[in-house]
């Protein structure tokens, strides 16, 4: 059993926990991720680590719900307990030798490439961070972004919060004003991604994308989040999830993700009755 | 005078109609009455030929002797003092390859059912014994094990009835590898390995699950760490895919997904909440045991059709012939001389068709088989909204990756010597992970060698 130490709502839909495990906490790097069961009867979930702390031995873990086991999640409370915490997983993000990245994020996709930017900030190199939510209700992350990024540019689909727009109008802006980057890291929903990756192929910057598919082991057993990237078949658990974003075929990804969706939808409608019967 | 009936007692079993649709174990076991009546053929030969083919060497005479006396428990101290799991190879070991393949009463008739008085004796035990075997007095020395599967439980078991500290490293949140994943319910129980864990932690064995070695922790860690031999028993994890178009469409799966999801995370149950596709015409890539479990699963999900599609010919299916037989009762069809070229997807890119080309069979291959070759023109198209592919798994590279020093085999096998012993001292390995996929029991046989490998190197220092 892994302890929640602690607990923060980040927005109506996204929530933050700690979890000690000092293991995972000893290893994990920016870009790996764990996989959770809630409790004995729960699913695993692959979520990827978004800090954490070695030495108090917990892991930070941000998550949106978006179906019955990151609700039911969002429901334990700190002091409480998950059945179970493996990892970290997958390849670390590499970071070695870039001097100027753009770090783009989206939506909850934030949690994730936070921690990115924050190992290259440490690594001596120049940040531009673009962060896009659909409104300001929705933002989370901001200081902590703010502190690891030599450029900030915030934006929002609705206006209400930094520039109204896309992540990519904003990313083609900074191309244009005459900015160069070493690489692009993209980290949010497969749309967004998929778009990025079209626009730097335009302007022929490395693009490094996240994937998160649906996985069952985590460890390269299940073959469930196989994707094809250059034409070949990838595991996002073993060879990911960081892929680069020219290569991956995102409409399959798409399709891949979805492919559980009426079940989602069932047994999340069936959490919230048990809920309200409550 | 022992019981000359040429035939052995068959296998009391649930009628094919009624199994198909549920998850309780097929094959119900042998009464006392049908065990006595089928203990007393054998002839308890001087020599033993059966012993020989027992990959652990159970002393297979003298607990059917103790049968024929009714003392069930002496039968069952015999079989454990060379076995950690009975129940479960009396379960699912292939004994007409093995113990009763070189049973002499196969000559002139059916071998004694050898494997169903094992599991006999295992489950009566089972029932009957509440009290946990005793904990051996600690002989201070510490080993670990990496991966809970057949091997690594037989390696922690023989190590802790000799004194040593073991423990077991799982990756997954529930110790059992392949018990747990892989075989279905129906065949082998999941109370009945539970049950066998428990006997090993009254040993004193602590499994530690979560820990992906490799990632959690190093081997050199694990030594570091003060651990005075490692054994690797990470099995063969890895699925393997053809390659063919449409492979990554919804409604693809591996053989060890799809079972995984169905046993492991109980997606069969009601509620789960773990998902699992119910198709209606599912269609399994090979002819192996995993492909059998799998397309039995699929039947019990409630498919209208479950096919297995097959290169090869009847007589090259590599699964287990009760498997096979077992399966047909159940109404899978078998496809043979059969392969798939490519899964074509319907309008919503989900998959729908599985096309097929049929096989004639040429010269024999190095595997001894004779070779499948395409039958041109032969194209055809089965309907399958759900493809399952089970053509085999590879070793798992994370602790290959992640050990400095560890040889291996091109296809990625752990090399290791007849004890057991790989390219790094103190560090053993065996089942799956070295030979690639085999069977539960040689795993345990790779185990039971390097666990006594292990006892002498730790003695001699």
């Amino acid at each position: 059993m892994y302890e929640i130490v602690s607990k923060e709502i980040l927005n109506p839909t996204v929530i933050r926990m700690d979890v000690k495990a000092p293991y995972v906490a000893k290893k994990a790097q920016a870009g790996q991720f764990i996989i959770l069961r809630v409790d004995e009867e729960g699913e695993r979930i692959p979520l990827t680590v978004a800090d954490c702390d070695r030495e108090a031995g917990t892991v930070r873990i941000i998550f949106q719900k978006v179906g019955a086991t990151t609700d039911k999640l969002a429901e334990k409370e700190a002091g409480e307990f998950i059945s179970d915490f493996a990892g970290p997983l997958g390849r670390p993000t590499e970071t070695e030798g870039l001097k100027k990245v753009a770090v783009i994020g989206g939506g909850v996709g934030c949690a994730i490439a936070y921690p990115v930017a924050k190992k290259l900030h440490e690594n001596g190199c120049e940040v531009h961070s673009v962060v896009g939510f659909r409104s300001r209700d929705l933002v989370i992350l901001e200081d902590e972004f703010r502190a690891v990024s030599d450029r900030y540019v915030p934006m929002s689909d609705d206006g209400s919060w930094g520039e109204k727009g896309l992540v990519t109008n904003a990313l083609e802006k900074l191309i244009n004003e005459g900015e160069r980057y070493d690489e692009v890291i993209a980290i949010g929903p497969l749309v967004m991604m998929k778009f990025v990756a079209k626009l730097t192929k335009q302007y022929g910057i490395k693009t490094v994308v996240s994937m998160n598919p649906i996985m069952i082991d985590g460890t390269g057993m299940c073959g469930g989040c196989r994707l094809t990237v250059g034409g070949k078949m990838k595991f996002a658990c073993v060879d990911g999830p960081d892929f680069d974003g020219h290569e991956v075929d995102f409409d399959e990804a798409m399709k891949r993700g979805a492919m559980y969706k009426s079940f989602e939808r069932e047994a999340r409608e069936c959490n919230l009755l048990k809920q309200e019967a409550k | 005078m022992p019981n000359m009936n040429p035939k052995k007692n068959a296998m009391p079993s649930q009628p094919a109609d009624v199994r198909r649709t549920n998850y309780e174990e097929v094959a119900l076991g042998y009464t006392e009455e049908i065990a006595l009546d089928e203990a007393a053929r054998c002839l308890n030969c001087k020599n033993m030929p059966c012993v020989s083919g027992c990959p652990v060497m159970i002393k297979i005479p003298h607990f059917i002797k103790k049968i024929t006396e009714k003392d069930y428990e002496g039968a069952y101290r015999i079989i454990a003092d060379s076995s950690s799991l009975p129940a479960v190879c009396g379960r699912v070991c292939p004994q007409e390859t093995q113990c009763e393949a070189k049973c002499v009463r196969g000559i002139k008739g059916e071998p004694v059912g050898i494997g169903r008085l094992e599991r006999f004796v295992a489950d009566r035990h089972n029932a009957a014994c509440d009290t946990p075997p005793e904990r051996p007095a600690p002989n201070g020395h510490r080993v670990a094990v990496v991966g809970s599967g057949p091997s690594g439980l037989t390696c922690a078991g023989d190590l802790a009835k000799a004194g040593y500290e073991v423990t077991v490293f799982e990756a997954l949140h529930t110790a059992g590898g392949v018990l747990v994943y892989g075989i279905p319910e129906f065949r082998l129980p999941k109370a009945i390995v539970k049950k066998e864990i428990e006997n090993l932690k009254a040993l004193g064995v602590k499994i530690e699950t979560n820990m992906v070695i490799g990632k959690s922790l190093t081997v050199d860690e694990l030594l570091e760490d003060g651990f005075e031999a490692v054994y690797i028993g990470t099995g063969a994890g890895l699925p393997r895919f053809m390659g063919i178009p449409g492979e990554n469409l919804c409604g693809v799966y591996s053989a060890n997904e799809f079972l995984t999801r169905v046993n492991l995370m109980k997606a069969y149950r009601e509620g789960a909440d773990t998902p699992i596709m119910h198709a209606k015409r599912v269609a399994v890539v090979g002819g192996g045991n995993v492909a059998m479990d799998a397309a039995r699963c699929a039947m019990r999900l409630g498919a209208e059709s479950v096919s297995i599609v097959y290169r090869r010919g009847e007589a090259e299916l590599p699964a287990r012939a009760e498997e096979v037989e077992h399966a047909k009762e159940e109404g899978i069809v078998f496809h043979l001389l059969t392969n798939p070229k490519e899964i074509l997807p319907d309008e919503n890119g989900n998959a729908a068709k599985l096309v097929c080309v049929r096989m004639g069979l040429g010269e024999p291959d190095e595997s001894g088989r004779r070779r499948p070759v395409e039958i041109e023109g032969s194209e055809f198209e089965l309907e399958a909204d759900c493809v399952i592919m089970a053509i085999g798994t590879s070793p798992n590279p994370l602790i290959k990756s992640t050990t400095e020093g560890l040889e291996c085999s091109k296809w990625g096998g752990i090399i290791a010597d007849e004890n057991g012993l790989t390219s790094r001292a103190g560090v053993y390995a065996g089942g799956d992970a070295v030979t690639g996929a085999a069977t539960v029991i040689l795993a345990m046989g790779a185990g039971k060698t390097a666990a006594a490998a292990i006892d002498r190197m730790i003695r001699s220092r």
